[in-house]
């Protein structure tokens, strides 16, 4: 059982929300620099748990990514403390968090905001649109990413709301918690343009 | 008042279920290879998703029409045949085709389907449109986007077809069906294989300062600056250098996408049987957000009311959107 002090989560939840459009590796946003840094070993087994869970309700996924099942995706969450890596073989899924100043070799890197990410997964972010605001950045192999971008959109329903089920409760609380926020944002953003 | 068709995209069965839930009165959906003209990776659909998405659709009572969209080349016509038969076996309501021989086979072997002129077909005369519907039978044009809203009335009287126009997404300038620089840059063809500026030889540079610069194989196309908005990698929207230009600048098109909400009463009263929304190559956000809107402006406007529109700046083409040739042809 996972508990949320949901004081502390809203504040780092707000820390994911800045802008932070600088593409510095080390670069810890907001609250998260006061912060020891992540003893990462506890994430791992909660994001390979969250992988298998995806791979084995969307098997299909699979399908889309074509011959770039074992291309290595560099997820570089902005304003989180660490940076994720992607391998989609379904034989040997790989899904685990490393440390900014450790960043491995990768096929292609997927950067934006956590929350912009976020709305990728549920279906509620348009990747194209994010990039051409800017707020999504690209590089290395694109047909790579534009397999995998259009494999999880293809996946029914929300893979944020079947990850935060795996929770319980506290999941799914916060869950709607970050899409209120992710909401406000996007309204921000939109009296802005 | 005569009801518009809302023609949708669908490059997945998620986004083809998106779009019939959004209220699409058709999708508009591919195969996985070179037959239609958004060839991308990881996009469109296998024959058993195919099969099930035309039912899927057809029980919300929304058509589904087969892009068949390009053009063959020689001994590869066999890819387009089956493409052709596997639609007709799956019961879907139209043929989009652009190639004389794709329409001619599907006249020939599935007369009882309807046959759409893609826009990949370039057909903006009554002339050429005529040419279409007396060989082939073809009963509706997706026009180029190059006419205005009193050419199109015109066009309307004097052809015996319907009439679909673009309403939302790519503005599309370039003379569709004939445009050869992704052919030229990358070996692959836009018409032939489906593929304009092919992921594969895609690259975006992101540079110290925070600019990006966007290159399709050895072709820098554009430099975007670290708050500018940016467009897709294409050689027709790419921003480039001149002898007689003091600054880079778009030499085809500009990165701005068509948004038509603002002209959809004058495109009824000119006669357009069918709006559509470009994009199959766009997510399922992308799909509800613009499709939804379209609906709700539509059955507005059919009911006699002042539609409302719904913001979708944020999804167009560099965050900018134009009315393009249908307002006036000096939209520039």
């Amino acid at each position: 059982m996972i508990y949320v002090n949901s004081a502390a989560a809203g504040g780092v939840l707000r820390d994911l929300m800045r802008d932070s459009t600088h593409n510095d590796p080390n670069h810890r946003a907001g609250l998260t620099r006061f912060l020891p840094p992540l003893p990462l070993f506890v994430l791992q087994p909660l994001l390979g748990r969250i992988v298998r869970r995806v791979a084995r309700d969307n098997p299909s996924l699979f399908n889309r990514l074509g011959p770039h099942r074992a291309a290595r995706f560099v997820i570089d969450p902005l304003g989180l403390p660490f940076g994720l890596l992607l391998v989609p073989n379904p034989d040997a899924l790989v899904f685990c968090a490393f440390d900014r100043r450790s960043e491995p070799a990768s096929d292609a890197r997927i950067g934006g905001r956590f929350l912009d990410l976020m709305g990728l997964l549920d279906g509620g972010a348009d990747g194209d649109a994010l990039f051409f605001s800017r707020d999504l950045d690209v590089s290395g192999n694109t047909e790579a990413v534009v397999c995998l971008r259009n494999a999880l959109d293809d996946v029914e329903g929300s893979i944020a709301e079947s990850v935060a089920g795996m929770f319980g409760p506290p999941g799914r609380a916060a869950l709607s918690g970050l899409r209120r926020m992710a909401a406000r944002a996007a309204s921000r953003k939109g009296d802005h343009a | 008042m005569k009801r518009p068709e809302l023609v949708c995209p669908a490059g997945t069965p998620a986004a083809l279920r998106t779009a019939v839930e959004a209220g699409a009165d058709a999708v508009y959906c591919g195969f996985q290879n070179a037959t239609n003209a958004r060839n991308f990776p990881g996009l469109n659909f296998t024959p058993d998703e195919m099969q099930a998405s035309v039912a899927h659709a057809h029980a919300g009572g929304t058509k589904v029409l087969l892009a068949v969209n390009t053009f063959p080349t020689a001994g590869r016509f066999d890819l387009w045949r089956d493409a052709v038969d596997m639609g007709a076996r799956f019961g879907v309501d139209a043929f989009i085709v652009a190639d004389i021989g794709v329409a001619e086979y599907v006249k020939r072997t599935h007369p009882n389907i309807r046959l759409h002129l893609s826009v990949q077909a370039a057909a903006s005369s009554p002339e050429a449109i005529r040419y279409y519907a007396r060989e082939f039978g073809v009963k509706r044009v997706v026009l180029p986007r190059i006419l205005t809203v009193p050419e199109i009335k015109q066009l309307a009287r004097e052809i015996p077809c319907e009439i679909e126009t673009f309403i939302f997404g790519n503005h599309g300038l370039m003379v569709e069906g004939r445009c050869s620089l992704t052919n030229y840059v990358t070996g692959l063809s836009t018409n032939m294989d489906g593929v304009c500026s092919p992921a594969a030889d895609v690259h975006y540079d992101k540079q110290p300062d925070g600019s990006v610069t966007t290159r399709l194989a050895d072709f820098t196309i554009d430099s975007f600056a670290p708050d500018e908005q940016a467009g897709y990698p294409t050689i027709c929207k790419g921003r480039y250098h001149a002898p007689n230009r003091p600054d880079a600048y778009y030499a085809f098109e500009e990165p701005i996408s068509l948004n038509l909400s603002g002209l959809l009463p004058a495109l009824i009263e000119a006669g357009v049987d069918a709006f559509k929304i470009e994009g199959r190559q766009r997510s399922r956000a992308y799909v509800k957000s613009a499709v939804s809107a379209f609906r709700k402006a539509v059955d507005a406007i059919l009911a006699g009311q002042q539609p409302e529109l719904a913001d979708l700046l944020a999804l167009t083409e560099g965050q900018k959107q134009t009315e393009g040739a249908f307002k006036t042809k000096k939209w520039r």
